[in-house]
């Protein structure tokens, strides 16, 4: 779980292309061993925040500390406590998948200490991402969901403090997915890896991620919790009885003690009582339309 | 071990899995064997071709010069490799590696070195066997061999590198290609330079292609040839200085062109690139 240590911390990030603002100020931290999603549609700046905090990409203004350092001025020992997995590699397609994992691995084994050994062992990270029958494969040879478990075995291969995922699970079958939603609630579970994903789909943050950040048009529109988030935002659950003959639909915001009254008042006369809670899907969507409309009216 | 004695020996046994790639699969050995091979129908056919009246054979004089050629090209290997690295992402994985740069350009250089030997070999043992009048008997041949072949590597190798990385795309490769074909074409590789017009051996002089093929002629060839040099001389001395500094050149551009290249790398460049390829492709 979380500890107090924070190993990110973003305060009013700026990212400016030429005269076309992307990011405008986003402030956020994220804890030892936190699952943290930044949650947004295509455009958001998810992959542009990602690509800062991974030191690949300058940023234009803003203090930004991963690890303690400013990933614009890391260096290689920074780098060896990182683990990155981006969108899509096609690279070491003719290498085979425990030969690749083997070779990165001896990179990191100067940056063991006494409580981390590194790197990972071959065998067993190829079976700790269920990789074990290709483990003599040819990269090239692998599916598409194959080859993004590797792209994952290899972010982790030194075993990081921090590891970044964007988009992870594109392309992904449900099977697939389920396995890599448990690796990664293991890494930060048993390793107390932090992780920072991204990602735009809503139903895999809610999943995976201890705390969801909402990026939209280059701002943060909202941070939290999944529940929080829900509650704090949309915050009306849906019911749905009948009551003598008729069907009724209500959406309220403390649908528990909303129900109490009900029986209270019609007694056994309610049946087929639903109740919906509002869901992190109507929260997003809500929050969205609501940031266009305001775009819309500046 | 420091970090960068684990990067230096990781590199080493990254060329070296390279180069067992490259020889176990087919299109790469396809890659191997094609030119050497066609070198070899080449010369096959000068063998029987007097050059003038010095009494050397066409394949004679060729059969080094093209050896030299091949070397040379090493340059382009080192240049498509670093591109195809760069648009499938191995570079950027490197990045994210730590020290991985570093690794990276040592299993390069080993993997294009080792790999660029074998296929020497490929042509000059039947080559030595095809042509007669060479000088293959005495140690003090292969010895300037030898030198000539490291030092023309050492200036290929890193120029090569910082053509890949500021031709960045496969059609910036493409382009490049011309001029070196320009640049093979007049460094006397398939007849001797002095035939050709003095100001195009003085542009020849500049480029590292005619001073590998001069540096093997010079191993090979038995004294009488260097008749048909220019100054009628093998000029070692001229040779080390001109190769060193290309080797100096490249050595001291190709550390900053990489870093800045290396510095621009992101997964969404990676991203774009495939893109725009995608886009050629349809």
């Amino acid at each position: 779980m979380a500890s107090e240590q924070v190993v990110l911390d973003v305060e009013d990030l700026r990212m400016r292309y030429g005269t076309t603002d992307v990011l405008h100020g986003i402030t956020f931290q994220a804890h030892q061993g936190e699952v943290l999603a930044l949650l947004g549609p295509n455009g958001a700046g998810k992959t542009t925040t990602i690509e800062i905090l991974e030191g690949f990409r300058l940023r234009s203004a803003g203090r930004v500390s991963v690890l303690g350092v400013d990933p614009a001025h890391a260096d290689e020992r920074w780098r060896a406590h990182v683990g990155v997995v981006l969108q899509s590699w096609r690279d070491h397609g003719k290498w085979r998948v425990r030969e690749l994992l083997r070779h990165l691995g001896v990179y990191y084994s100067c940056y063991a200490t006494d409580q981390v050994s590194r790197p990972w062992d071959p065998d067993e990270l190829v079976a700790a991402v269920g990789l074990t029958a290709r483990a003599d494969a040819k990269i090239r040879t692998l599916s598409g969901g194959q080859r993004r478990r590797l792209d994952v075995a290899v972010g982790i291969v030194g075993r990081p403090e921090l590891l970044f995922l964007d988009e992870p699970t594109t392309g992904f079958d449900p099977v697939a997915r389920r396995e890599f939603h448990e690796l990664v609630r293991r890494l930060a579970a048993q390793d107390s890896t932090t992780i920072l994903l991204t990602t735009h789909d809503l139903d895999e943050a809610e999943k995976l991620a201890d705390r969801i950040v909402i990026l939209d048009g280059g701002r943060i529109v909202a941070d939290g919790t999944a529940d929080e988030l829900a509650r704090r935002i949309a915050g009306e659950d849906e019911v749905r009885w009948t009551h003598a003959g008729q069907r009724h639909v209500r959406h309220v915001r403390e649908s528990t003690k909303f129900v109490h009254d009900l029986f209270r008042r019609h007694g056994d006369a309610i049946t087929d009582l639903e109740v919906r809670q509002a869901s992190l899907e109507d929260t997003y969507l809500s929050l969205v339309r609501r940031v266009e409309a305001e775009g819309a009216t500046r | 071990m420091n970090p960068t004695t684990t990067a230096l020996r990781a590199g080493g046994r990254r060329g070296l899995i390279e180069l067992r790639q490259s020889l176990t699969n087919g299109a790469d050995l396809w890659n191997h064997a094609f030119w050497p091979v066609l070198m070899l129908v080449v010369t096959f056919f000068l063998r029987d071709v007097s050059f003038g009246q010095t009494g050397f054979s066409v394949g004679a004089l060729a059969l080094p010069s093209i050896l030299g050629m091949n070397a040379a090209m090493a340059m382009v290997t080192m240049s498509q490799l670093l591109t195809a690295d760069r648009e499938d992402g191995t570079l950027l994985r490197a990045k994210a590696t730590p020290n991985g740069m570093l690794g990276y350009l040592v299993g390069k250089l080993v993997s294009v070195a080792g790999g660029l030997v074998i296929d020497l070999s490929i042509f000059l043992i039947p080559g030595v066997f095809l042509v007669s009048g060479l000088v293959t008997g005495s140690l003090d041949a292969w010895l300037t061999l030898a030198w000539v072949l490291a030092l023309g590597m050492l200036a290929a190798l890193p120029i090569g590198a910082v053509l890949g990385s500021v031709f960045a795309t496969a059609r910036g490769q493409g382009l490049l290609m011309l001029p070196i074909l320009a640049m093979i074409g007049i460094s006397g590789v398939f007849y001797p330079v002095t035939a050709l017009p003095e100001w195009v051996q003085w542009v020849a002089q500049v480029f590292p292609v005619y001073w590998l093929g001069l540096g093997m002629r010079s191993a090979l060839l038995p004294d009488a040839a260097v008749a048909v040099e220019i100054g009628e001389s093998w000029r070692h001395l001229e040779t080390v200085g001109v190769l060193t500094a290309w080797a100096v050149l490249g050595l001291v551009l190709a550390p900053v062109v990489l870093r800045r290249m290396a510095r621009r790398e992101s997964g969404s460049s990676v991203a774009e690139r495939r893109e725009r390829s995608l886009q050629r492709v349809r």
